[in-house]
């Protein structure tokens, strides 16, 4: 096993911790972030290096945490406020929405702040520790959204969004965290992702699979199948940030497979997947030969029991049934 | 509060029974049993059981992810807690929520959710409601120290106290969230201090001396009944093992723990009814046997118990019309109401012994 290869994990600290070297604006708050380094152990070692004042533990004040990022980001400096499940996000609902998203459009003063946490599931955590909540926030004008779905990407994208001017939302898959099969060695010299730039992970001719986050796994898992056992070939394209949306790779791609099969991880119903579907419909009506489909989770709350949870997340089974249908229409 | 021979046997029991019971939760964690987090409160006892023996017939609990003693003095059953933690299809939630997210209103559970803090403006809408229809009944609703830092819980207290509602306020201040000690969540020494900003009184007592915390508690619920408004009682415990039996918890000074170790509040208590002769070798083994009996029974039960069917993840999620009772009213019961039963099972709702019955559970 090469030892430089890191975690997804790890890669979210290095991103941290490379942009408060690099900049003393850079500041990490959150609850338990310090000492304990994080529910996670994302911030492990952080508050070591750089002290108490940059690395704050913060009481369990959800709207105190992501409302004093705000009032900081208006001040000059860049925020990354931890969501220790982003589940919790909701408790600070109305300063993204209400105060940080609409700052710039009514007030032009910048809100360059970054908000992070675990999201997904998988891990049996139930209604309440498994939630992906893009959507909310997809729909929310001033907002970026990233979902990184690669240890690349974690730490490349994370260092975007820090370096952004604008309150982003960076979605941590809390699966993907210390997945060994996401280990990779990364660069040694500085480099960022770019936000509003998707990726085709892998190439076909046969169908466009639009997906984020962990379901990428999923998707590329099923095109290997649906290349072995059926002969199709299956274009797997990351969105990796949904807002901005890179509509070029979209358009590109789809023109050459004319068919589409949108998955991701959130419910169905007014999902990333919704728009995504109008978008094409309107911008590519012609070039598609096959009904635009989607596999999501059903319109339900996140359940517990093992049972209930496998029956609800899409996986690479459900995206296999929906391709084989669209192939064949 | 008069707290004769009987009921101190009977609060004893409840304590050992409590933790008892999340010893064999902790065991089944261990062996693989209990998929998701397991939070125990270890340490809690007299304060959880001390603050729910201070309830009647029609008052509602609020309870939070460390109070199993209140849902065990309240009748709720070791069967259905069982069921819940195995996640299994006839839980109370269907297997769809886990821990002790459970509830029934009409055995006077409200159901929380992780967001800590969040149902302390529930809670008040409870009491809003026992004002409204007059009743002589209180809502007693509680929160960690960590939770005192919501936005939630200072919107609860003050709305409870402007609307003079029957509501008590237990803090369980175990002296940690998580891994942050109470010295960086706030700058006060007592939380009780937290309710003159609301002007409601406050008291914090050692939540480790059952006897302390009932009077306090107790007279706070008196005064609620009495129409006189929200009181706030701090006890004062400690949260001697992790935050959840994943965390190892290294964050907490040994001695610290060893400290409140010595205090745990039922050996301080069994001492004390020992001492009086009200516990006996003989009454103590006999406890003992039962209750390892009826937990034994829980699990056995939940293990035979089934999971939930896959296909039935997208059921029920919205409620169907027609008309609701007022819960705790007469004929709430009666099942023309769409709420006098579990609609989505067809079922009574059977967190408490009694309903349990009707469902076949015992
Ligand atoms: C609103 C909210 N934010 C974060 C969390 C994650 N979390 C779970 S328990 C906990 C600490 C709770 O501390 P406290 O209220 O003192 O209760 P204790 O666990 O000590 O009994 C935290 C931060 C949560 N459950 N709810
Ligand atoms: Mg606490």
């Amino acid at each position: 096993m090469n030892d430089k290869k890191v975690t997804y994990l790890e890669a979210i600290g290095q991103a941290i911790r490379e942009e408060m070297l690099r900049d003393e604006a850079v500041f990490l708050l959150g609850e338990d972030v310090g000492a304990y380094g994080g529910a996670f152990k994302v911030s492990a070692g952080l508050q070591n290096e750089f002290g108490v004042d940059r690395v704050i533990d913060t009481p369990m004040s959800e709207a105190a945490i992501i409302g004093s990022a705000v009032g900081s980001a208006l001040m000059g400096m860049r925020p990354i406020a931890e969501m220790q499940f982003i589940d919790f996000i909701t408790c600070g609902f109305d300063q993204i929405i209400n105060m940080a998203s609409k700052m710039y459009w009514r007030a032009g003063m910048p809100v360059s702040m970054v908000i992070r946490g675990p999201s997904g599931g998988g891990t049996k955590g139930g209604p309440f520790h498994s939630s992906s909540p893009e959507a909310w926030f997809f729909h929310s004008p001033g907002m970026k959204v990233v979902v990184p779905s690669t240890t690349y990407d974690a730490k490349g994208m994370l260092k975007a969004a820090i370096r952004d001017n604008n309150p982003v939302l960076y979605l941590e898959h809390k699966l993907l965290y210390r997945m060994p099969e996401l280990r990779e060695e990364l660069p040694t010299d500085d480099y960022i992702v770019p936000l509003g730039k998707a990726i085709v992970r892998r190439e076909g001719e046969d169908m466009t699979i639009l997906t984020y986050g962990a379901m990428v796994h999923q998707c590329l898992k099923a095109a290997r199948i649906l290349e072995e056992a059926d002969d199709l070939e299956v274009e797997v394209l990351d969105l990796r940030s949904l807002a901005p949306l890179d509509r070029e790779t979209i358009q590109e791609s789809v023109k050459r497979t004319n068919k589409v099969l949108i998955v991701h991880e959130d419910t169905l119903t007014g999902g990333i997947g919704a728009e995504l579907s109008a978008i094409l419909a309107q911008d590519l009506f012609e070039y598609l030969d096959g009904p635009i489909t989607r596999v999501a989770a059903p319109d339900v709350p996140f359940p517990y029991a093992p049972q209930l949870e496998a029956a609800f997340l899409p996986d690479a089974d459900k995206i296999l049934v929906a391709a084989r249908e669209l192939a064949a229409y | 509060m008069e707290l004769e021979r009987a009921n101190l046997l009977q609060i004893y029991r409840f304590m050992r029974l409590t933790r008892v019971m999340e010893d064999r939760i902790r065991t089944l964690f261990l062996q693989g049993r209990i998929v998701g987090g397991v939070y125990t409160a270890q340490g809690h006892e007299a304060t959880t059981v001390g603050a729910a023996m201070t309830l009647h017939d029609g008052d509602c609990i609020v309870p939070q992810h460390r109070d199993l003693g209140m849902h065990i003095v309240r009748g709720v059953s070791p069967r259905s807690i069982m069921c819940q933690w195995l996640a299994r299809g006839n839980s109370p939630t269907l297997g769809r929520d886990g821990q002790m997210h459970i509830g029934d209103m009409h055995a006077g559970v409200v159901p929380m959710i992780s967001m800590l803090g969040a149902s302390l403006p529930v809670a008040c809408g409870v009491a809003l409601t026992m004002k409204m229809r007059k009743r002589s009944n209180v809502a007693l609703a509680s929160c960690g120290d960590g939770a005192t830092n919501t936005g939630s819980f200072h919107e609860a207290l003050n709305f409870a106290s402007s609307q003079k509602l029957p509501l008590v306020f237990v803090i369980e201040n175990n002296g940690y969230a998580y891994s942050t000690p109470t010295s960086k969540q706030f700058a006060i020494q007592n939380l009780a201090d937290r309710a003159l900003a609301y002007g409601m009184p406050g008291q914090s007592v050692d939540g480790n001396d059952v006897f302390a915390v009932i009077e306090a508690v107790g007279k706070a619920v008196e005064r609620a009944r009495n129409g006189q408004g929200p009181s706030l009682v701090e006890c004062k415990t400690f949260r001697v093992r992790g935050h959840s039996e994943a965390d190892k918890a290294d964050y907490v000074p040994a001695e610290l723990r060893a400290e409140w170790l010595a205090k745990d509040p039922i050996q301080r208590f069994a001492d004390y009814l020992f001492r009086y002769d009200i516990l006996t070798e003989n009454i103590n083994a006999k406890i003992e046997a039962e209750i390892k009996a009826i937990i034994n029974d829980a699990v056995n039960f939940a293990e035979h118990s089934p999971a939930p069917d896959g296909a039935t993840v997208s059921d029920y999620v919205y409620a169907p019309n027609g008309p609701i009772a007022i819960v705790g009213e007469p004929d709430a019961d009666n099942p023309q109401y769409i709420n006098a039963f579990d609609s989505r099972t067809g079922q009574p709702f059977s967190i408490v012994d009694k309903a349990e019955e009707a469902v076949g559970r015992r």
